[in-house]
């Protein structure tokens, strides 16, 4: 499943969901319980903030045995700073050729 | 993360020079090369083929928003997904915005292209493979030009 950018910039903007791919970022999967040990949160609360991070396609879920586990999915973060660089750099290149056009006495 | 992109730059040219470079549709042609069918007015779609090389006959289209002599010019144009497809209906739009200013030696002219949010994931990675080694090279060029 795709996630809409809307999406992962929404899931992005919260400081719990935030915290919570924080702790995913090493890599490993971690199951509800290991996330919510340790913070305020209930476990209903970071499950609902899993759900979020999955519909953004930012952690994927899987069962092992009876239990899921979350791991961090960096796809979805790499591919809109990686497009916006793309768009970045054109706006370089066409600035470039603005300066060079009005900075010419001659035009 | 952002989902837009600002550019600053100071340009040693007169305020009423750099309008005239955006919104006169022969000299913005000229250096953002594309060849435009019409002059530029609000409300209106303007339109054209690219010019640049190895983007020749794209179609260039673009919706003019906003033109208040000499501060603010804007436009919206699509993103496409597929820059071969017969026509570009549909696809997301971003927002362009040309802020003037006038200073000392010059003008500062403050690029803001927004609205990306509209851009869905799978396209931003296809774009981003198809971009790549050009737009470093072109970078590259652009720096050593102007710091040359």
């Amino acid at each position: 499943m795709r996630a809409q950018p809307a999406q992962v910039f929404a899931a992005l903007g919260d400081p719990t969901r935030l915290s919570l791919l924080s702790r995913l970022s090493d890599g490993r999967s971690r199951s509800i319980a290991d996330l919510s040990s340790g913070s305020p949160l209930s476990r209903q609360a970071v499950t609902k903030h899993l759900r979020v991070l999955e519909g953004a396609g930012l952690v994927a879920n899987e069962r092992a045995g009876r239990e899921a586990r979350y791991s961090y999915r960096p796809e979805p973060v790499a591919a809109a700073r990686a497009y916006l660089d793309a768009v970045s750099a054109q706006w370089d290149d066409a600035l470039g050729r603005l300066r060079a056009f009005v900075e010419d006495e001659a035009q | 993360m952002s989902d837009r992109i600002v550019k600053t730059v100071e340009l040693k040219a007169p305020i009423e020079r750099v309008w005239r470079a955006l919104t006169d549709h022969r000299e913005f042609g000229a250096w953002f090369k594309v060849a435009l069918d019409q002059p530029f007015e609000v409300g209106r779609a303007s339109t054209g083929r690219m010019t640049y090389p190895g983007f020749e006959h794209y179609p260039w289209e673009a919706q003019i928003v906003r033109m208040d002599a000499p501060d603010v010019f804007a436009y919206t144009w699509p993103h496409p997904e597929d820059m071969d497809a017969p026509n570009f209906d549909g696809a997301p739009r971003t927002t362009v915005e040309f802020q003037l200013e006038a200073i000392d030696g010059g003008t500062r002219l403050t690029v803001i292209e927004s609205g990306f949010e509209a851009v869905p994931e799978s396209w931003r990675a296809k774009a981003m493979r198809q971009n790549e080694g050009g737009w470093e090279e072109q970078t590259r060029n652009i720096k050593a030009h102007v710091e040359g």
